[in-house]
């Protein structure tokens, strides 16, 4: 699998990609030249400088510290959407196909109607509301979002649920608890990986998308979307302003994309026999 | 006696066909009531009191005492929802904006023929060029032109659907002055002007999608056996294109349009936002700022039961013009079950 991985060019990248920006959000203190909310308000629209690397905003406040500061809360959110969404669906898709019967019935008409859902109108209704918070609008994204995951994650766990290594299991006793666990859900990671990289994109997206109309993260905290609403409110004035951060977000979403497809490529099963 | 299981295949058609409608109708419906349930609810899962959130902590007791009443707060739960379902199916009626004082009802006919426009028209754009695209690319397969139609969705896919509206703002109407940064111009010519920008920019986050399924239905049906056959047969190639190709691509295609129609529409709201266009964005996000509940519901509600219905007549559609979709159903509902 090592090899397999450092073999695919694309994988590598992308995954180094994604991890220096992870790493450089860590530790943005240290990096950030600038404290990305002190605004030097004599300085405002400064071009690129030796002390503002990216120039500075409207309330001249040095964008590229914003930039730097602004991984945490739109990484930070995306993955924690991404967790939700995965541990929703993917507790109700291992029920539903582990389980059979009833419960399967039950969920998986839920989750027919969840998908038939307009989902970009139905988070503006959560978000609107609940309350426009940050909470609200990891909710409301992991609400919108569960169903696929949990009509996924069912499809393949009926795939292994009869295959002999789990009805042996079931045979000498093993609780159904470790059967779902140890068993299940090893087998069915893998798809799970590629289809939650290729989704951090899309949470990204979706959260900056709803700190740009405000909805979501406030100002003054930077976060990329807010970022881009601020710039937008000076479009005329300081065109520039919008270009960082919205390169930024393709930078990471476009990464995310790709390492996704790299990870679908190694992770292939009929890849590794050959 | 061939007429006989003729007319049998015939009448077992028409039921299946029957069937197909009565399930796809049942499942729109259940959408909508499901919709209804879930923005009556989610008011009222807000902790606190919603009349305070709407007028401020310090407004007059008697003025919080009178919004309770307008929004039937003080009444049971049961009663509030037996009330609000039955205004909106016996009456169609959504309740009154908060802030403006009249039906919302009203305010979203009042808004919704803008947004109407630009969804047609981003429609129009998206779909003629998807197809002339997707035709390029599958004509020249692994020519340059499908390289570069293939490559180039792979960055666009990244962006942010408002910041490609911010560049083409500044690009198109700041810079160059070709197009209004914003608003919507007057008189018939002046309208559609001012809202090909906006539309340009919902269209470029639709065409990606599309042109690539688009392509491979196109290639996979161009290698098909009938096809051959068509063209052993001496038949035009334009014949076979029309015809023979471009119907069966119609239907796969069709069906994606109308699922990412639900996108577009919430992509249309974000878009009317960027080129401050007045139309039901505007609505809704002026009304989230105003903690306007009912008109927030009214909103969600209505663009719902457009997506709705607009899946609904799609899905009808394809039935009607591919009898293999009536099919589906079927085996779909073997894998669930």
């Amino acid at each position: 699998m090592a090899a397999r991985f450092l073999h695919n060019k694309t994988a590598v990248a992308t995954v180094t990609i994604v991890l220096v920006i992870a790493i450089i959000g860590i530790f943005a203190p240290f990096i950030a030249p600038n404290d990305p909310f002190k605004a030097d308000i004599m300085n405002k629209y400064a071009p690129y400088s030796a002390q503002y690397p990216l120039g500075t905003d409207n309330l001249g406040r040095c964008i590229l510290s914003r930039l730097i500061y602004g991984i945490r809360p739109t990484l930070g959110l995306a993955v924690l959407t991404m967790l939700g969404t995965l541990g929703l669906g993917g507790l109700m898709g291992l029920l539903a196909g582990y389980f059979r019967g009833m419960t399967e019935e039950i969920i998986m008409r839920v989750v027919d109607v969840m998908l038939s859902f307009p989902s970009q109108i139905m988070v503006f209704a959560v978000v609107a509301l609940l309350g426009i918070n940050v909470q609200n609008v990891i909710l409301a994204n992991v609400f919108i979002k569960w169903a696929w995951y949990a009509r996924m994650i069912r499809t393949g766990v009926m795939q292994y649920r009869d295959k002999n290594f789990i009805q042996f299991s079931r045979c000498i006793g093993t609780p159904e608890r470790f059967i779902l666990i140890r068993h299940l859900m090893p087998s069915i990671a893998s798809d799970l990986v590629v289809l939650a990289s290729l989704d951090i994109g899309w949470a990204i997206i979706n959260i900056s998308t709803l700190s740009f109309l405000g909805l979501g993260v406030q100002a003054p905290t930077p976060e990329w979307g807010a970022m881009l609403n601020e710039a937008k409110n000076v479009l005329t004035s300081n065109p520039t302003q919008m270009i960082a951060p919205g390169i930024a977000i393709v930078v990471l979403v476009s990464a995310f994309n790709l390492m996704g497809d790299a990870l679908r490529d190694i992770l292939d099963p009929k890849e590794v026999n050959a | 006696m061939t007429a006989d299981i003729q007319y049998k295949i015939k009448k077992e058609t028409r039921l299946r066909a029957g069937h197909h409608f009565v399930y796809a109708l049942l499942r729109a419906l259940s959408v909508v009531v499901l919709i209804t349930i879930a923005v009556f609810f989610l008011m009222r899962l807000v902790p606190g009191d919603p009349a305070v959130m709407v007028l401020g902590e310090h407004a007059d007791e008697a003025e919080i005492q009178k919004l309770r009443e307008q929004l039937m707060l003080n009444e049971p739960l049961s009663k509030q929802f037996a009330a609000f379902l039955g205004n909106i199916f016996l009456h169609f009626d959504t309740g009154d904006s908060i802030k403006y004082g009249v039906s919302s009802r009203d305010l979203v006919l009042q808004y919704a023929p803008v947004t109407l426009a630009l969804v047609a028209y981003a429609s129009v754009i998206t779909v003629i060029s998807a197809v002339i695209l997707a035709f390029l690319a599958a004509t020249h397969k692994d020519s340059l032109i499908d390289h570069a139609i293939r490559v180039i969705p792979a960055f666009t896919q990244g962006m942010p659907v408002f910041w490609i509206g911010l560049i083409l703002i500044s690009v198109f109407a700041v810079n160059l002055g070709w197009f209004p940064v914003g608003g919507v111009g007057s008189g018939m010519g002046g309208f559609w002007h001012s809202l090909t920008l906006p539309a340009v920019t919902i269209a470029l986050g639709q065409i990606p999608s599309l042109v690539r399924s688009l392509r491979e239905q196109l290639l996979e049906i161009m290698d098909a056996d009938f096809v051959l056959t068509l063209r052993a047969a001496k038949i035009p190639e334009s014949v076979i294109f029309r015809k023979h190709i471009f119907k069966n691509a119609f239907v796969p295609t069709l069906m994606l349009f109308s699922v990412n129609l639900s996108y577009m529409i919430g992509g249309t709201l974000i878009i009317e936002r960027v080129f401050a266009v007045r139309g039901m964005g505007k609505l809704l996000f002026d009304a989230i700022s105003n903690r306007d509940f009912p008109l927030v519901q009214a909103v969600t509600l209505y663009c719902a039961v457009f997506v709705v219905l607009i899946s609904l007549i799609t899905e009808l559609i394809a039935a009607k013009a591919d009898p293999r979709m009536r099919q589906k159903e079927k085996s779909f509902g073997n894998n669930a079950g």
